[in-house]
């Protein structure tokens, strides 16, 4: 293992309390730029108006610190009595639109949703409503969905609400673990290869502080995470590397992935450039080569062969809860079922949107059901089949926020896998070179000795427990002015939902 | 054993720098100059570097970084925050609406290394959209006899077939096949190129071109006046387009020639007479575009026993009809492929797509639409670096010199092109679990279409609420 993280930090457990864990970069970026000019007599007077601390005073010096402006509100401030731009005595302020900011995101992560999430993984809340942090501008799925809230305040008092979510229904076996999470979802596979170890421990901690789970991926169980066994995924995929007995042992829950949201039909891929020493040694491979997961598992052609992998690992680890990843082809309602009869646990369709450390473009965008309609889908034919109440369904692939969670539950998912918001929130761009050279320059999908220390894990560890913490009080806001009490109660009440396309306005 | 086929490529750099997506901007006035941690320096990519050597060496200095991989490292640690990043104007003029600059500069990645795009992060682009967005093709997730992870690609076939089948075969008493055989052409990728109808096709264009289609071993349409020029050790690969009124002046070529391309006319079935009396042995193309009428008149050239058409939309693929209807390509070859099947006639001819195809995934999906294979001009000449900036056409020079591409390396940019989306069909073959090109077509099957799972998804949900 790489000697470079402080291993007591990597154990300490780390709690829900949230802390401002401020950008890890000397310049943040905001949907403004404030000019100063040198006219600039350093009265101060901004930094006294501004609520929101774009401007501070350099102690008594009567200089000022540069703006801080990737808190500044813009044009939303200017009927403001306070608006700073109007009220310096010498005009020596001025506002722009940040270039950088129009450059910022694409049509499923905007760029507000992107400084919305770095906004939240800051702050643990979200403080600046003036951006856009529920809907994207897909045009289509989540981006044309809206909940119908009452009219009236429901009364439902917000810390009543209970988010926490089974994982395992199924009746027919009471030996497995019974498994409750707090809030309704759970960390994504990614894989040490695709992602570092700082990276991974960050997310484990973070899973753990909120009581949930994070996973693996395919590509071996750092020791570095010994410590939240209790809160890790291990996933065995179709290259199997670095699974192990005594990994499938020590974990509460194992994941069989089938197949990948963003590349169905296609293996997993780690360029040879992101194969370094440890990893090689990890997945006892060969440093520096390209690594193939075949697809699909060369054992399993059938149901029925899906079942002798479920049994494999029941032998193994007799009360473990077994989760089944598939993609969303259009027949996933029928893969479901199947996962279903052969006694998985959880289901976890990954839709055709999801996030990817390295796919073909063709295959990101062209195969397979993006996840709002493979929800409900499954979530139907489910029912139709009596088996509903029996399996866990979780969806993934292409959510982006606290109100996507919402309408994903209402579609009839259980819960939710989140992965790239997790990487949102540790100041990713997505800007897609994850899988080129040394991976990712701001050193998050990387295993590059120099590049992975970008990443602090007490930075990452807090920037996670603060967004988690925002998504639950948005989740809990919803469902409380929607008049429910639980997220299980939220789940296929697709009453509650509108499409900007379909339904008749109210 | 016969060799696997393969399309050979060769790395071939742009003759001119091609136009990034992104800028980035110094603020002289804040840089402190003389930094010793200058962000510059610190680029993973070294563009910052490049860029410099570049517009040293051309003395034409530029602030647009052509190869920026936007990570904004530098923009987010400079000590005086005095870079920006801003979006290239000269980057979002490219194309048009159907064409847009990120699939321009995708040909061009595509063409210069022979790579097929593979990233990070999940697909960014909208929801669905017109065309070719508003369909996703399917994979199977259990029942895959013929995928074997990365190394099953080696086992599936990009082959068409050009030319009519008979819908069964007659013997004589004596065993005798009866009949003429009729000519078919195997093509090992499911397009053949022809003179892109857009922009400044050069000599050298063609050249390109002609060689390219020999290298790859498919066909190169264009006008019989040009293919005289270059039949000279690239017949087999040339395929003519003839006037009706030249066919007699052009028997030799037509003699050499492995395909014969016709426009539609009132007499083409003559004409095809003609041109079969010269060189049985050819196949005979006949050229219609889409539009008013032209669902009847494929059913009525089929039924006469012409044995290929190529159907045309324009180069955005929308066909225009009369009462101002516009429809779109991939539309059209799933009605006249239906309708091709409905009479038991479909395999009596092949059917060229062409128009509109502008990626790889827009060649999977006309052929899952019905068609056997595409023609492709415009995306051959984006490859040589065209910027369908339309200059041309106002009558203002090239900014990319397109008379003066070399012909070699102009071939191989085509070529590298090619092999990039034969490798992107690979990919889409594997995941649907389909071995060939040919069982693809008309596979409606392997594909979902954003109109049927809205009407069964959320039209189902929310309109009957």
């Amino acid at each position: 293992m790489s000697m470079t993280i402080d291993n007591e930090i990597a154990a300490a457990p780390a709690t829900r309390e949230i802390k401002t864990a401020p950008s890890r970069f000397r310049n943040q970026i905001g949907a403004y730029k404030i000019f100063r000019s040198e006219n600039c007599i350093g009265c101060g007077k901004c930094a006294s108006l501004c609520p929101h601390g774009v401007h501070e005073r350099f102690g008594d010096s009567g200089k000022m610190v540069r703006p801080r402006d990737y808190r500044c509100r813009g044009e939303n401030c200017r009927s403001e009595e306070y608006f700073c731009i109007n009220k310096c005595p010498v005009g020596a302020l001025a506002l722009r639109r940040n270039p950088v900011y129009s450059t910022l995101g694409d049509y499923r992560w905007t760029a507000d949703l992107i400084l919305s999430t770095w906004d939240q993984a800051e702050n643990g809340h979200i403080t600046n409503e003036t951006l856009e942090s529920e809907f994207g501008a897909s045009g289509g799925g989540f981006d044309k969905l809206r909940f119908r809230f009452p009219a009236v305040p429901s009364g439902v008092d917000p810390s009543e609400v209970d988010t926490s979510l089974e994982l395992n229904r199924r009746s027919d076996d009471p030996a497995a673990h019974k498994i409750k999470i707090d809030v309704p979802w759970y960390g994504g596979g990614m894989s040490f290869g695709s992602i570092s170890d700082n990276m991974m421990v960050s997310r484990a901690r973070a899973a753990a502080a909120w009581n949930t789970f994070t996973c693996t991926g395919e590509g071996g169980y750092p020791e570095l995470l010994r410590p939240y066994d209790d809160h890790i995924i291990t996933q065995i995929a179709t290259g199997l590397f670095g699974v192990r007995e005594e990994t499938i042992q020590r974990v509460k829950i194992a994941e069989f992935k089938y197949a990948q949201g963003a590349k169905p039909g296609l293996g997993g891929h780690l360029l040879g450039d992101k194969n370094t020493a440890d990893v090689a040694r990890m997945r006892e491979a060969v440093q520096g080569t390209a690594l193939f997961s075949p697809f699909p598992f060369h054992s399993v052609y059938s149901i029925e062969d899906h079942k002798k992998h479920v049994d494999w690992i029941k032998a193994m680890n007799p009360r473990a809860l077994i989760s089944a990843k598939v993609a969303a082809p259009s027949d996933v309602d029928m893969v479901a079922v199947g996962c279903y009869y052969a006694g998985v646990h959880i289901v976890h369709v990954d839709g055709s949107y999801g996030g990817t450390g390295a796919a073909p473009d063709i295959a990101k965008k062209n195969i397979a059901l993006p996840i709002e309609y493979a929800i409900t889908r499954v979530h139907n034919f489910l029912a139709d089949e009596g088996v509903r109440d029996e399996i866990t369904l979780i969806a993934s692939g292409g959510l982006r926020s606290a109100h996507d969670i919402a309408k994903a539950i209402a579609l009839g998912a259980d819960g939710v896998v989140i992965g790239t918001s997790d990487m949102v929130a540790v100041e990713c761009i997505r800007c897609g070179n994850c899988e080129s050279g040394r991976g990712c320059a701001r050193g998050i999908a990387s295993t590059d000795r120099e590049l992975k220390n970008l990443i602090d894990v007490e930075y990452a560890t807090q920037r996670l427990i603060n967004l988690y913490n925002s998504y639950r009080e948005q989740l809990v806001g919803i469902i409380s002015r929607l008049g429910l009490r639980s997220v299980a109660e939220l789940r296929g009440r697709t009453d509650l939902l509108m499409h900007l396309d379909y339904s008749k306005p109210e | 054993m016969p060799g696997k086929y393969h399309i050979e490529t060769k790395e071939v750099p742009p003759r001119f720098n091609a136009v990034g997506r992104f800028g980035i901007i110094d603020l002289y006035e804040t840089c402190a100059r003389g930094c010793r941690n200058c962000v510059k320096k610190k680029c993973i990519y070294d563009i910052h570097k490049k860029e410099f050597d570049f517009a040293h060496s051309l003395d034409r200095p530029t602030e647009f970084m052509n190869e920026c991989m936007n990570c904004l490292m530098c923009v987010q640690n400079c000590t005086r925050g005095a870079l920006t990043r801003t979006q290239n104007p000269e980057y979002t003029w490219l194309g048009n609406e159907y064409w847009k600059p990120a699939i321009i500069a995708g040909i061009w990645k595509m063409a210069a290394t022979a790579k097929l795009p593979v990233s990070g992060a999940g697909y960014g682009g909208p929801f669905s959209g017109p065309g070719f967005d508003s369909m996703w093709t399917d994979m199977s997730e259990i029942v895959r006899p013929t995928r074997d992870g990365i190394h099953g690609r080696e086992y599936i076939s990009t082959s068409v077939d050009i030319g009519g089948l008979p819908s069964n075969l007659e013997f004589s008493p004596g065993g005798e096949l009866l009949g003429e055989e009729s000519p078919v052409i195997d093509l090992p990728v499911p397009f053949i190129l022809e003179v892109p109808r857009f922009g400044t096709v050069s000599r050298n264009v063609l050249e390109a071109m002609t060689r390219a289609a020999r290298g790859m071993d498919t066909l190169f349409a264009l006008d019989a006046e040009d293919a005289e020029e270059f039949a000279a050790g690239y017949a087999g690969w040339l395929a003519p387009r003839v006037k009706n009124s030249a066919i007699e002046k052009h028997a030799a070529l037509i003699k050499s020639v492995r395909m014969i391309c016709l426009e539609d006319s009132p007499d083409v079935l003559n004409a095809v007479a003609r041109v079969k009396a010269i060189n049985p042995g050819a196949v005979v193309k006949i050229r219609l575009a889409l539009g008013d009428g032209a669902d009847e008149r494929v059913i009525e050239l089929v039924e006469a026993g012409v044995e290929a058409i190529q159907l045309s939309a324009d180069i955005n693929g929308d066909i225009a009809y009369s009462d101002g209807r516009v429809e779109f390509i991939k539309d059209a070859f799933r009605r006249i492929h239906s309708l091709l099947v409905d009479r038991c006639v479909r395999d009596r001819a092949t059917l060229i797509a062409d128009g509109g195809i502008a990626m790889a995934e827009h060649l999977a999906k006309i052929i899952i639409c019905g068609a056997d294979c595409a023609s492709l001009g415009v995306p051959f000449l984006v490859a040589m670096e065209c910027r369908m900036c339309g200059a041309c056409s106002r009558g203002v020079e090239c900014p990319v010199n397109m008379s003066e591409v070399p012909p070699e390396d102009g071939a191989w940019r085509v070529m590298n092109l090619a092999a990039a989306w034969r490798n992107q069909l690979l990919e889409v073959l594997g995941a649907m679990g389909i071995r060939e090109a040919r069982r693809l077509r008309g596979e409606f099957g392997r594909a979902m279409f954003r109109e049927d799972l809205e009407r069964d998804t959320f039209q189902k949900i929310f309109a009957g609420a």
